[in-house]
C-alpha cells in the first residue's frame, strides 16, 4: 500500500480512523453529555464530505486494481456521507426520549458509512463482499438498538439471519464466477471472457447468485421478507437511514459490478430483471395498501421503490449510451427518492412515542390543522412518492420511465405507471388521513426533527423546479469502465 | 437582454403572488384573505385582457411564443414553450373570468380554513392556465397533472358528506387517464428526440406507425376528464361532493381541459387516427347526450341533475371536434365556452339555494318565485341558455355545431349522428323545465322556503356579470366567431389535407 493508495481513498480512511477514536473517545464523554459524541461524529462525516468533494473529476485506480475512484463512486460516496450527516439530527432526541442514548450509535454509523463508501470504491468482488459486511454488521446491532425492546431485537436477528443468508449467496457466486474466469476484479472478469476463456455457463450461475445478493440488499421482491419487520422494528432513525443509505449501496453494488463486469450477460439477465422488476413493482405497491402502520407502510413504498430501480436497470449492456442512461437516471432517482424518505421519516420520528406508540396511520388523523407545516411536508413526501409534478418524485420517476422506454421496454414502463396509480391510493390515504379526518395528534417537540422534515420538503420541490444542475451532475458522474 | 416578463408567463404565475401573500396573511383575518384571493384574480383578468389586446385575431397559428430551455433529460429537451391562439385564449378567458365570481361566490359560503381554500384556488387557477398556455408536451403534462392536487383538497377538505370517497375517485380516475398520456408522451418524445409540440408537428411521419395506439394513449386521458360515456362515473361524485365554488371551476374550466386536449394535441398530431376514430367517438358522444339527459331526468338531487346536464352538453362538443368541419369545430369550442357559463351559473344557483337551505333534494324547493323572485328570474334566463333558446348563447353554440355536423364533408360520413343527437336538444329542454319548475313554480310546499332571502348585492353581481356575457354571445357571437375562425380553418385544413379529406 503506497502513499498514492491512501490518498486516492482518502475520505474512507479518515472516515475509519474517525470513527475508532470516536469510539474511544466515547468512553471520556459522560452520559450526560453524548451530544458531544453527535457533534464529532458529524465532523467527521462534514471533513469525509469536503475530501470526497475535492475527489470530484478524479479519476484512479488505486490498491492494486482493488479499488478505483470515479466520477460514479464519488457521487455515491457524497451520498452516502450526506445520509450519514441526516441520521444524526434525526437520532440525538429521538435517543433521549426512548431512553436508549448510548454513544456507539454514532460510531456503528460512521462504520456503515464506510462500508458504503468502500462499495463506491470497490473494483473487484473481494472488495464488494467486504464492503457490505462493513456496511451490514454495525446496521444489525442499529436495528436491535432499542433493546429490551422485543421487536427492535426481532429486528435486529432477523436482518441479521437473511443479511447472513445473503452474504452465502453473494460468496457463492463470487466464488463460482472465480471458478468460471480466474479473476474476481472486475475488469479482469470481462477481460478473461472477452478473451474466450471463461465458463460462459458457470459465469451465468454466479452472475445470478449474485444478483440475488444484491437482490436481498436492495429488498427486490421475492427476497423482501425481512424488510418490513425489520423497518417496523427498528429504530426509526436507523430504518430512515436504512431505508436510503443501504438501498444506494445495493443499488451501487447492482450497477458497477453488473455493468463493469458482466456487460455481456445482459442478454441472459434482461429477463431475469425484467421479472424481478415487475413483481417488485406490482408486490411492493400491491402490499403496501392494506398496511395501517406508517412504518410497515413506508418499508413497503422502499419496496416498491426498488422496483422502480431495477426497472430502468433493466436495459443495461446493450449500449455505451444505454448505460449511461441507465446509471444517470437511476444516481437522479436516488438523490429524489432519499430526499423525500428522509422527510417523511423525519415526520415518523416526530410522531413516535415510548414503546412504538403513535405509528398507526389514524395517529395522523388533524395533523393539517394542529401541525400544518409538518402535515404540508408529510403531503409533499406523499406527492412525491406517488410521481405528481413539480416535486423530485415526479423528475425521479420520470427518468427512469425515459430510460425504461428508450431501452425498448415499454411494457415495462407501463407496468411501472400502472403501479404507480396504485401506490397513489395508499399514499392519498395518508394525506387524507392528515387533512380530511379530525383528532389530536401528538407531535413531539424537536427543532432538529422538524428542521429536517422542512428542510427536505423544501428541496423536493425546490429543486423540481430547477432539477438542470443536479440532472446535469448525475449524468456526467460516469463509470470508468476500461 | 430583455428583462420585461413575457406576458403568458405573467399571467400563467400571477396568482402566485397572492399565493405569496395569503401565506403571511394570519388565518384569523378571514376578510383580508377574501379581499387578496379576489384582488388577485380579478388582477389576472385584466392581464388576460392585455394578452388578448396584444392578440392578433387574423392569425390562425400560435402567437406570443415564449422558448426558453428549461431541464435536459439525458440529450431530450424539456423546453418552457408557451404560446396563444384562439383556442388557449378563449380558454384562458373563460379561466380567469370564473375564478374571481367563483372565489366571491364562496365568500359567505366557505367559513372554516378559508386561507387553505384560497390558497387551492389560486393555485388552481395557476395549473389551468398553464394547461391552456402549455406548448412542451411535459410541460403540458405537469401543469395537466398538477391541478388534480389543489381540486383534490378542495373537495376532500371543503366539500359534503361523502367528500373523501369523491377526492380521492376523482384523483384515481384522472391519474389513471393520465399514465397512458404520459407513456405516449415519453414514446414520442424519445422518437422524435424533442417534446416541442410545434417541432412534433413538423415530425409527425417518426411516429406515424403507431398512430393509432397514441391517440387512444392521449385520447384517454381527455376522455376521462371531458368526460366522454362510459367514462363519466367519477363525475356525479365529485361534483355533488364538491363545493359550490369548486364545482363551478370543475364544471366550467376543468372539463373543458378535456376538450382542448382533443383539440390541441389529438386531432394534428394524430390527423388520421382521429379520422379513423371519428364515428367511435361520435358515437360515445351521441350516447353521452342522450344518456345524460336521461339519468339528468330522472334525478332526485339538484346538484346531481347539473351534474349529468354536463355530460349531455359536454358530448354535443364531442360531437362537433370529431365532424371535423370548420362550422363544427368553432360552434364546438363556443360551446365549451358557453358550457362554462351556463352550467358555471347553474352550481353558483345551487350552491346559493344550499346556502339557504343546505339541501340539494329538489323535493325541499318548489314555489320559490314568490319568494325570491330576483333569483327566480336570473335561474329562469340560465336555464334557458342552457337548454339552448334562441337570443341566449347555447343556442349559438349548439346550432353551429349541429349544422357543422350535418354536412356532408363531416368526417362522420353519415347525418344519422347530428340527427340523434338533435333529440337531445328536445331532452334538455325537458329535464331542465322540469327541474325550473319543481324548484321555482307551484306553490310553496316547505315552511322553511318562505322565508328564504333573495339575492344579495354580491350575488347579484356575480351572477349579473354571467348574464351579461350569456346575451353577449347570443345576440353578438361575431366577435367569438372572429376570434376563434382563422384558428378553427388552419385546424381542420391541416387535419382534414394530412387524413386525405376532401
Amino acid at each position: 500500500m503506497t502513499l498514492s493508495d491512501i490518498s486516492a481513498i482518502l475520505p474512507l480512511v479518515v472516515l475509519v480512523g474517525w470513527s475508532l477514536l470516536l469510539l474511544l473517545a466515547d468512553l471520556w464523554i459522560p452520559a450526560k453529555h453524548k451530544g458531544w459524541t453527535a457533534i464529532l461524529a458529524a465532523l467527521g462525516l462534514l471533513v469525509s464530505l469536503g475530501l470526497a468533494l475535492l475527489q470530484i473529476g478524479a479519476v484512479q485506480v488505486a490498491l492494486s486494481g482493488m479499488a478505483v475512484v470515479d466520477g460514479f463512486g464519488t457521487f455515491f460516496n457524497v451520498v452516502f456521507l450526506a445520509s450519514g450527516l441526516v441520521a444524526i439530527p434525526l437520532a440525538y432526541d429521538y435517543l433521549k426520549r426512548m431512553k436508549i442514548e448510548r454513544g456507539e450509535y454514532y460510531s456503528l454509523l460512521l462504520f456503515s458509512v464506510a462500508g458504503m463508501m468502500l462499495m463506491a470504491y470497490a473494483y473487484d468482488l473481494i472488495v464488494v463482499f467486504l464492503a457490505i459486511e462493513l456496511l451490514s454488521i454495525p446496521l444489525y446491532v442499529l436495528a436491535g438498538f432499542a433493546r429490551p425492546r422485543v421487536d427492535s431485537e426481532e429486528a435486529s436477528l432477523k436482518y441479521f439471519l437473511l443479511g447472513a443468508f445473503s452474504s452465502g449467496f453473494l460468496l457463492y457466486g463470487i466464488a463460482l464466477v472465480f471458478g468460471a474466469t480466474a479473476h474476481h476484479d472486475l475488469l479482469g472478469i470481462t477481460q478473461a471472457m472477452a478473451a474466450g476463456k471463461g465458463i460462459p455457463l458457470l459465469l451465468l450461475i454466479g452472475a445470478s447468485l449474485i444478483l440475488v445478493g444484491f437482490g436481498f440488499k436492495v429488498a427486490a421482491v421475492p427476497f423482501h421478507q425481512w424488510a418490513p419487520d425489520v423497518y417496523q422494528g427498528a429504530p426509526s432513525p436507523v430504518t430512515g437511514f436504512m431505508s436510503v443509505a443501504v438501498k444506494a449501496a445495493a443499488v451501487a453494488a447492482l450497477l458497477r459490478v453488473f455493468v463493469t463486469a458482466f456487460p455481456g450477460l445482459s442478454g441472459h439477465i434482461t429477463p431475469v430483471l425484467w421479472g424481478l422488476a415487475a413483481i417488485t413493482m406490482i408486490g411492493g405497491n400491491v402490499l403496501a395498501i392494506s398496511q395501517s402502520n406508517i412504518k410497515r407502510l413506508l418499508a413497503y413504498s422502499s419496496i416498491a421503490n426498488a422496483g422502480y430501480l431495477l426497472m430502468a436497470f433493466v436495459p443495461y449492456g446493450s449500449s455505451g449510451q444505454t448505460n449511461a442512461d441507465v446509471i444517470a437516471s437511476s444516481l437522479f432517482f436516488l438523490v429524489a427518492y432519499g430526499l423525500t424518505t428522509f422527510g417523511a421519516w423525519a415526520v415518523v420520528v416526530s410522531l413516535e412515542k415510548v414503546e412504538g406508540k403513535g405509528l398507526e396511520l389514524d395517529d395522523l388523523a388533524g395533523l393539517g390543522r394542529k401541525y400544518p407545516w409538518l402535515a404540508l411536508s408529510m403531503m409533499i413526501f406523499m406527492l412525491s412518492f406517488t410521481g405528481v409534478p413539480l416535486t423530485m418524485g415526479f423528475w425521479g420517476k420520470f427518468y427512469l420511465f425515459r430510460t425504461a422506454v428508450e431501452g425498448g421496454f415499454v411494457s415495462l414502463a407501463l407496468i411501472g405507471l400502472v403501479t404507480s396509480l396504485i401506490s397513489a391510493y395508499y399514499y392519498l390515504r395518508v394525506v387524507v388521513i392528515m387533512y380530511m379526518k379530525a383528532g389530536e395528534p401528538e407531535v413531539v417537540a424537536d427543532r432538529w426533527v422538524r428542521l429536517t422534515a422542512i428542510a427536505a420538503a423544501a428541496a423536493v420541490v425546490l429543486l423540481a423546479l430547477a432539477p438542470g444542475p443536479l440532472l446535469h451532475m448525475a449524468a456526467t458522474a460516469f463509470m470508468r469502465l476500461q | 437582454m430583455n428583462f420585461s416578463i413575457h406576458p403568458l408567463l405573467l399571467v400563467t404565475f400571477f396568482p402566485l403572488l397572492g399565493v405569496l401573500i395569503l401565506a403571511l396573511i394570519p388565518g384569523e383575518r378571514k376578510n383580508a384573505i377574501r379581499w387578496v384571493a379576489f384582488v388577485t384574480t380579478l388582477v389576472t383578468f385584466a392581464l388576460s385582457l392585455w394578452v388578448l389586446s396584444q392578440f392578433n385575431p387574423g392569425v390562425g397559428t400560435l402567437q406570443l411564443k415564449l422558448d426558453q430551455p428549461w431541464v435536459n433529460l439525458g440529450g431530450v429537451e424539456i423546453r418552457l414553450q408557451m404560446g396563444v391562439d384562439g383556442l388557449s385564449l378563449l380558454m384562458v378567458l373563460l379561466t380567469t373570468f370564473l375564478t374571481p365570481l367563483a372565489i366571491l361566490s364562496a365568500w359567505s359560503a366557505v367559513k372554516e380554513r378559508v386561507k387553505g381554500f384560497m390558497i387551492l384556488f389560486l393555485l388552481m387557477e395557476v395549473g389551468m392556465l398553464g394547461v391552456f398556455l402549455a406548448l412542451d408536451l411535459v410541460l403540458f403534462y405537469i401543469f395537466w397533472e398538477f391541478t388534480l392536487v389543489p381540486m383534490y383538497f378542495l373537495i376532500g377538505i371543503y366539500g359534503h358528506e361523502r367528500r373523501i370517497y369523491a377526492a380521492v375517485k376523482f384523483f384515481l380516475f384522472t391519474m389513471a387517464g393520465s399514465i397512458l398520456m404520459l407513456l405516449g408522451i415519453l414514446y414520442i418524445g424519445l422518437q422524435a428526440r424533442t417534446f416541442s409540440y410545434e417541432t412534433l408537428l413538423a415530425n409527425r411521419q417518426v411516429f406515424l406507425g403507431v398512430s393509432q395506439w397514441l391517440f387512444l394513449g392521449f385520447g384517454l386521458a381527455f376522455a376521462i376528464k371531458v368526460p366522454l360515456f362510459p367514462l363519466h362515473t367519477w363525475l356525479p361524485d365529485a361534483h355533488v361532493e364538491a363545493p359550490a365554488a369548486g364545482s363551478v371551476i370543475l364544471a366550467g374550466v376543468l372539463l373543458k381541459m378535456g376538450c382542448y386536449g382533443f383539440l390541441r394535441f389529438n386531432l394534428p398530431l394524430f390527423p388520421e387516427a382521429s379520422v379513423y376514430f371519428a364515428p367511435l367517438m361520435a358515437v360515445l358522444a351521441v350516447i353521452g347526450i342522450l344518456y345524460g339527459a336521461a339519468v339528468a331526468f330522472s334525478q332526485k338531487d339538484l346538484k346531481k341533475m347539473v351534474a349529468y346536464s354536463s355530460v349531455s352538453h359536454l358530448g354535443f362538443v364531442m360531437l362537433g371536434i370529431f365532424a371535423l368541419t370548420s362550422q363544427s369545430v368553432s360552434g364546438a369550442i363556443l360551446q365549451m365556452v358557453n358550457h362554462g357559463l351556463s352550467t358555471g351559473a347553474l352550481f353558483l344557483i345551487v350552491g346559493m339555494l344550499y346556502e339557504r337551505r343546505h339541501t340539494h333534494e329538489l323535493a325541499a324547493f318548489g314555489g320559490l318565485w314568490k319568494v325570491v323572485p330576483v333569483l327566480a328570474a336570473v335561474s329562469l334566463v340560465v336555464t334557458l341558455s342552457s337548454m339552448g333558446l334562441p337570443g341566449l348563447n347555447g343556442f349559438v353554440g349548439e346550432f353551429t355545431i349541429l349544422a357543422g355536423s350535418f354536412l356532408p364533408s363531416s368526417a362522420l360520413g353519415s347525418p344519422w349522428y347530428a340527427g340523434i343527437a338533435t333529440l337531445g336538444v328536445i331532452l334538455a329542454a325537458v329535464y331542465l323545465l322540469v327541474m325550473f319548475e319543481k324548484v321555482f313554480l307551484g306553490p310553496v310546499t316547505q315552511v322553511e322556503n318562505q322565508t328564504m332571502a333573495d339575492l344579495n348585492w354580491r350575488e347579484i353581481i356575480i351572477l349579473g356579470t354571467i348574464l351579461v356575457v350569456i346575451f353577449w354571445i347570443g345576440l353578438y357571437p361575431k366577435f367569438f366567431f372572429d376570434l376563434l375562425q382563422p384558428t378553427v380553418d388552419n385546424l381542420v385544413k391541416v387535419v382534414r389535407s394530412a387524413a386525405g379529406l376532401p
